[in-house]
């Protein structure tokens, strides 16, 4: 049930993605990384509960070597919020839903 | 209006709250299986299963867990994705579970699957690096340390298998444990010995974690009491699991003293009604086949907990 609401971003289209004003929220995760997968219906979910206040990305660190190595991301899944295109704050590995909003508001 | 009570809930989806979802269906029993992501547990990080019986061949925990969740589905088992804040057992007649919406739902009986998570060493710098060299999943962040040297803390089954996992990408790899032997399988330990990419630091434990941006090394101290500092880009701890017990009365669930839930030979708990399967039971084997085993005990004393309830 892959939600549309979240965008898969690359590492071309990264920087103008989290210049918005909006808060962004990307996850950073593979198709091999078992606690990403638990935590993707998680993801979906804000997409939907956070349409237009929150943008919701996912980023796979396999296909984008670039951006994760920027943001020196060693363990994933990471979330890490980000508005007008500075990192507010992140959280690394399978958290609970009510610590992800926690990490929403604090961009908001 | 949503349905709010049932005569079973499983709280967790791993492989015993997964088995008991099958069960719980198969037997056409009221029920619903509650967990806060996607299903799987423990396992899903796990590189590679070898001792599941049926799959001679072995397979990723990955792909375990994608089986045993489409085996549920195929049997329509009713699963939730809904995070729990937490359960109350006062009422025996009616288990509630409360979500972290504050809704809440009711059942008859409940079957406890919530696992266990990584223990943490609990040392200066473990929090503040975690993601940025600390880590507690190998499969999940060895291909970050491609040809740099990481180490390993702990010597049971999943310390080992996860060093010899990061030597697939790692230069080196270091184990450091606080005894001077491996407590894992005599075959896993076979197999680390005969890696070459595998070194040890034997009668250590790490005492702080150290690093501007990213881990850099670790101070360590051995049974003697000497101190040193070690060079490492990566550690991974692996000392075994805490049980996932933050949503239980725990206190009326007579639990041993790590906080494991006791039952008996059925899983049944001390409250009538409530049962217990998988790695949040107290027992000695934590293994994917008897959580398993567990999950389909736990459904069977509760339609016997259901029947009896009704008379």
């Amino acid at each position: 049930m892959a939600s549309d609401k979240v965008k898969q971003l690359n590492d071309a289209d990264f920087d103008a993605a989290i210049k918005s004003d909006q808060p962004t929220l990307v996850d950073f995760w593979a198709p091999w990384c078992g606690p990403c997968k638990a935590i993707g219906p998680v993801v979906e979910e804000l997409a939907d509960e956070f349409e237009g206040k929150v943008f919701i990305a996912k980023m796979n660190v396999d296909d984008n070597p670039v951006v994760p190595g920027k943001f020196g991301i060693r363990a994933i899944p990471t979330l890490i919020v980000f508005k007008s295109g500075e990192v507010v704050d992140q959280v690394t590995g399978a958290v609970g839903k009510s610590q992800l909003v926690e990490l929403i508001n604090k961009a908001l | 209006m949503k349905k709010n009570h049932y005569e079973l809930i499983i709280l967790g989806g791993g492989p015993a709250g997964l088995t008991a979802g099958l069960y719980a269906s198969r037997a056409r029993i009221d029920h619903v299986l509650i967990e806060k992501g996607a299903p799987g547990g423990q396992v899903l990080s796990t590189d590679w299963v070898d001792n599941y019986p049926g799959f001679p061949e072995g397979l990723s925990g990955f792909d375990l867990m994608e089986k045993m969740t489409s085996h549920a589905k195929r049997f329509d088992v009713n699963i939730l994705t809904k995070e729990v804040a937490s359960i109350n057992l006062d009422n025996h007649e009616s288990k509630k579970v409360i979500f972290s919406d504050e809704s809440s739902i009711t059942c008859d009986s409940l079957i406890i699957c919530t696992g266990a998570s990584p223990n943490k060493i609990g040392v200066p710098g473990e929090a503040e690096l975690a993601g940025k060299g600390v880590s507690y999943c190998g499969t999940c962040d060895a291909p970050f340390y491609r040809n740099m040297h990481v180490a390993v803390i702990g010597g049971g089954d999943t310390a080992i298998e996860e060093a010899d996992y990061l030597t697939r990408f790692a230069s080196r790899v270091t184990i450091i444990h606080r005894r001077d032997e491996l407590r894992a399988t005599k075959i896993l330990q076979e197999m680390a010995f005969a890696n070459k990419k595998i070194d040890y630091i034997w009668n250590s434990r790490v005492t702080a974690i150290e690093g501007d941006k990213e881990v850099e090394r670790l101070q360590l101290i051995d049974n003697d009491g000497n101190k040193s500092t070690f060079d490492v880009q990566g550690v991974f701890i692996l000392i075994g699991i805490t049980p996932n017990n933050d949503l239980l009365p725990l206190e009326q669930l007579n639990p041993d003293k790590w906080g494991f839930i006791q039952t008996d030979a059925e899983t049944r708990t001390v409250i009538p009604g409530v049962f217990a399967a998988g790695d949040i039971r107290s027992k000695l084997m934590r293994q994917v086949v008897n959580a398993c085993g567990e999950g389909a005990n736990a459904v069977i004393a509760a339609e016997h907990y259901l029947v009896s309830a009704h008379k």
